[in-house]
């Protein structure tokens, strides 16, 4: 029981961070119908910035953990945020007319691009976070130990998740990114501005990116520069899990991978863990091939 | 005799019935048309037939064998060739490339017959080429053989599918709205082709909105209006039925 | 005799004569060039011809690689008699993928090949059914033997890799200007005017999947016997993705812009290695910027594919390709 509990929290927490990423992906793939293969890079980014803000400004001595994190977090969703519409702007923009495959490229360019700019600031080694930013608090739930690091995590994606769903449902700007998701034509007919949704697409997306690849280099401790291939793929898996291009089922689709993956890591076989994932995925496909939440719509012939 | 006979068929799409209960038959040699407002089900009857949808009820039977749940090129090699609404061609392929695409599924070279380029496979690649030259040729487009299919005007388009859809030698033509987009000369070169058609003994079934057309080129019409039949006959019949005339113009309420 | 034969017959030349100007590293990188424009050309007629995004190609190279291991360390096969079989157990692996997945379109497909290709690299390090020796992988493979004689030496597998290229360039010239290699052609061009033409989509796809998989199986069966040595690290995802890259920057579908890419792909970064010594760490930061550059400059590869065009009888234009 007390194993299982363990599993549980933790693969929600790891989950939550699935979650997070999962979200730019089908963010993109909605509105552009692009797998932004950079998007795991971009997480990587983020666990780095908040690598160099921790190690370099000391902001949890001065106003406490807690708000130092906050502020940290906030300062890593930004910068990558910016780094995400700079990508935008550059590498896919001018693709937009393209064969859909060149767009692929370039994104698996702009992917090894980031990588690689991470590599040679950074070096090639791993990057350990500073163990002392936190305090190693374990709290009791239902009489059964879990740190407080991981219940922070999954508060914060799910409080990160739920502004996002509100943000897309309520507002007009969110009404605009669902809107420009199904028709961009129709959308842009009706007074849309589609180039902005998608500026906004990749602010958000990344932004929420970021935020996930800090909450990693603070769950875990540590950081290496290709850790966005992995992350990228189990999101991405995430979202098709959930249904691409639908915003709950990308938090569904994380939450439920990485459920399964702890649990069957715990007690099926650790070494299979990464396999699990992309069997799920498989599975999905070929039972169901729109997702858990997709909608399933007749071909136009 | 019924070529195709088409029985109760019914297909729905989640709450929308597009398709209720339509029965009707072509007969061989015929050339009959599937007329009917926008959005009647005409083109959802046509993706029935040519398995590109499978009916919820009802049954298709060609030359009195069941064509229902098989899959499309099961259906072109049983004899029944389709052209499309929106024109469907390989447009960065050539015009002879794409009458060759109907070809294929009488070819039999496989892939080691590629590689070894055996004198059967060449002979078969030959005469390929010589019917779908002979095809552009029918439809008048034999000129434009080494062309891209892109740069054909859009009537020669539409005449193009229809050489794609010969090259599979059916004995059933369906053509969707083979009139659209075409000028007045290229509508009566059109009605001459079908002539011709029916001269090769070919059965043509086919949806246009042109009546001037469908009047000239039909032995016999089948109504659709929200998915149901509401007549079929012979044109004139038909151009007389106070339920065609009601669904064309609309229900003369107000001049009572 | 056309232009392209010709070129194709002085290259082919040159890289013959190679041996006798350029030193042991060149003749090397020239054999990596050899067997990645193997793997190229293999998922060139699934990704360029048919159209279909496979990104696990790695896979069906991993398979054609331990099939040759096993086969030679257990049962004393021969590296070049196991060929076939090596490209037969792949075709059978690439039509076994295939058929579940062969209704998942564009990204979806793309995904699920690289969860496969994922999925088998960690069924080898968890050294599965005992057969691929786990992390460590399998060592003492044979060098091939020709007629009696040791292939070892570089330039001896220059001439077998190149060897392998010229045939594959030569049958594949063959398979696209034939009934099979038109069908991929309207595959890709349009799944549902193809199938409404007759032509068996779903067949014609497992047949372009079970071609590539067994190329690229037999080009693995070659790296295991120029390698001695084989692990999981030589097929991951990376892999699969280097394969992809060189097929959509050559000029998909077009088997001399796959061969081109092929040298740009593999063959520059190593000259930039040689020659810009100080970037050798930042070539692959190069690489991923003229990717980027590339796709919005260059789009659809440095050299793609055009129509083909057939000699007419009596009238009409007279084009040949």
């Amino acid at each position: 029981m007390e194993e299982f509990f363990q599993q549980l929290t933790n693969g929600l927490a790891v989950g939550g961070i699935y979650a997070l990423i999962a979200l730019g992906y089908t963010m993109v793939y909605g509105v552009l119908k692009l797998i932004n293969f950079a998007h795991g890079d971009l997480f990587t980014l983020g666990a780095y910035l908040g690598f160099t803000l921790l190690t370099s400004f000391g902001l949890s001595d001065r106003v406490g953990p807690l708000l130092g994190v906050l502020i940290l977090a906030l300062m890593v969703m930004g910068l990558v945020a910016l780094v995400g519409m700079i990508l935008e702007r550059s590498a896919y923009k001018p693709l937009r007319q393209s064969p859909r495959l060149s767009a692929v490229v370039s994104a698996l360019g702009a992917s090894i691009f980031i990588q690689n700019s991470i590599m040679l600031v950074y070096g090639p080694n791993i990057q350990v976070y500073p163990h002392n930013i936190m305090p190693d608090t374990v709290i009791h739930l239902f009489g059964m130990p879990v740190p407080l690091m991981r219940i922070l995590i999954l508060v914060a994606s799910v409080v990160l998740m739920v502004a996002l769903y509100l943000f897309i449902q309520k507002t007009r700007t969110g009404t605009a990114i669902r809107a420009a998701a199904i028709d961009q034509g129709a959308a842009a007919l009706m007074g849309i501005n589609v180039d902005r949704v998608i500026m906004l697409v990749f602010l958000l997306g990344p932004a929420l990116g970021g935020s996930a690849g800090l909450m990693v280099g603070l769950y875990y401790g540590q950081v290496n520069f290709t850790m966005g291939w992995v992350y990228g793929l189990k999101a991405f898996t995430a979202a098709i899990l959930g249904g691409i291009g639908n915003i709950p089922g990308a938090m569904l689709g994380g939450l439920l991978l990485g459920l399964v993956e702890a649990l069957g890591a715990a007690y099926i076989s650790i070494a299979w863990k990464d396999a699990i994932a992309f069997g799920v995925l498989i599975f999905i496909l070929i039972v169901r091939p729109t997702g858990l939440l997709g909608e399933r719509v007749a071909d136009k012939i | 005799m019924n070529l195709l006979r088409v029985e109760g068929m019914t297909k729905r799409f989640g709450g929308l019935v597009a398709v209720n209960d339509v029965s009707f038959s072509v007969d061989e040699g015929e050339v009959v048309g599937l007329i009917g407002p926008n959005g009647a089900g005409k083109t959802t009857v046509f993706n029935l037939i040519t398995g590109n949808y499978i009916p919820d009820q009802g049954q298709v039977l060609f030359d009195g064998a069941s064509i229902k749940g098989l899959r499309t090129h099961k259906i072109v090699d049983a004899g029944i060739a389709r052209t499309f609404q929106t024109i469907r061609l390989f447009q960065k392929m050539s015009v002879l490339e794409n009458v060759l695409a109907g070809q294929h599924c009488r070819m039999t070279t496989g892939i080691f017959g590629a590689f070894l380029q055996s004198p059967k496979a060449r002979a078969e690649e030959q005469a390929a080429l010589d019917l779908a030259l002979e095809e552009l040729e029918f439809v008048g487009l034999r000129h434009e053989a080494n062309n891209l299919a892109s740069n054909l005007s859009y009537g020669n388009q539409r005449l193009l599918e229809i050489a794609r859809a010969l090259a599979t030698k059916p004995r059933l033509l369906i053509l969707d709205e083979p009139a659209g987009g075409m000028n007045h000369q290229e509508t009566d070169a059109l009605l001459e082709l079908i002539r011709k058609l029916r001269d090769r003994g070919i059965t043509v079934f086919l949806i246009e909105h042109d009546m001037s057309l469908v009047m000239q080129a039909c032995d016999k019409l089948v109504v659709l209006e929200y998915g149901c039949k509401i007549a079929e006959g012979d044109p004139e019949s038909v151009k007389n039925n106070p339920k065609v005339i009601e669904a064309y113009l609309g229900p003369d309420d107000d001049e009572e | 005799m056309n232009r392209t034969l010709i070129s194709y017959l002085l290259s082919f030349a040159l890289l013959a004569a190679s041996p006798l100007v350029l030193n042991r590293f060149w003749l090397e990188v020239l054999n990596s060039v050899g067997l990645y424009a193997i793997l190229a050309l293999s998922l060139n007629v699934i990704l360029g011809n048919a159209g279909l995004y496979n990104m696990g190609h790695a896979a069906f190279y991993a398979v054609g690689a331990y099939c040759a291991a096993i086969l030679n360390t257990q049962l004393d096969i021969p590296i070049l008699w196991s060929l076939p079989i090596c490209g037969l157990v792949a075709a059978a692996a690439g039509a076994l993928v295939c058929r579940p997945i062969i209704h998942l379109r564009g990204d979806y497909l793309l995904i699920v090949t690289v969860g496969v290709g994922e999925i088998l690299r960690i069924a080898l390090v968890n050294d599965i059914f005992g057969l691929t020796g786990g992390p460590n992988g399998i060592f003492g493979i044979d060098r091939p033997f020709l007629f009696g004689y040791k292939i070892r030496k570089p330039h001896e597998f220059l001439y077998l890799i190149w060897g392998f290229v010229a045939m594959t360039v030569f049958l594949f010239y063959r398979l696209r200007n034939s009934r099979f290699g038109r069908a991929l052609d309207y595959l890709r061009e349009d799944e549902v005017a193809a199938e409404g033409s007759g032509i068996n989509t779903g067949r014609t796809k497992l047949m372009a999947f079970a071609i590539g998989a067994a190329w690229a199986g037999m080009a693995g069966a070659l790296y295991a016997s120029k390698m001695t040595i084989i692990s999981p690290e030589s097929f991951t995802f990376w892999e699969s993705v280097l394969i992809f890259i060189i097929v959509i920057i050559g000029g998909s579908g077009n088997i001399t812009g796959v061969l081109l890419g092929a040298f740009l792909i593999i063959g520059l970064p190593e000259f930039l290695r040689a020659y810009v010594g100080e970037f050798a760490n930042a070539r692959m930061w190069f690489f991923g910027l003229a990717m980027m550059i590339m796709m919005i400059f260059r789009t659809q590869g440095i050299l793609p594919p055009g129509p083909r065009f057939f000699r007419l009888p009596k009238a009409g234009k007279e084009v040949s390709s």
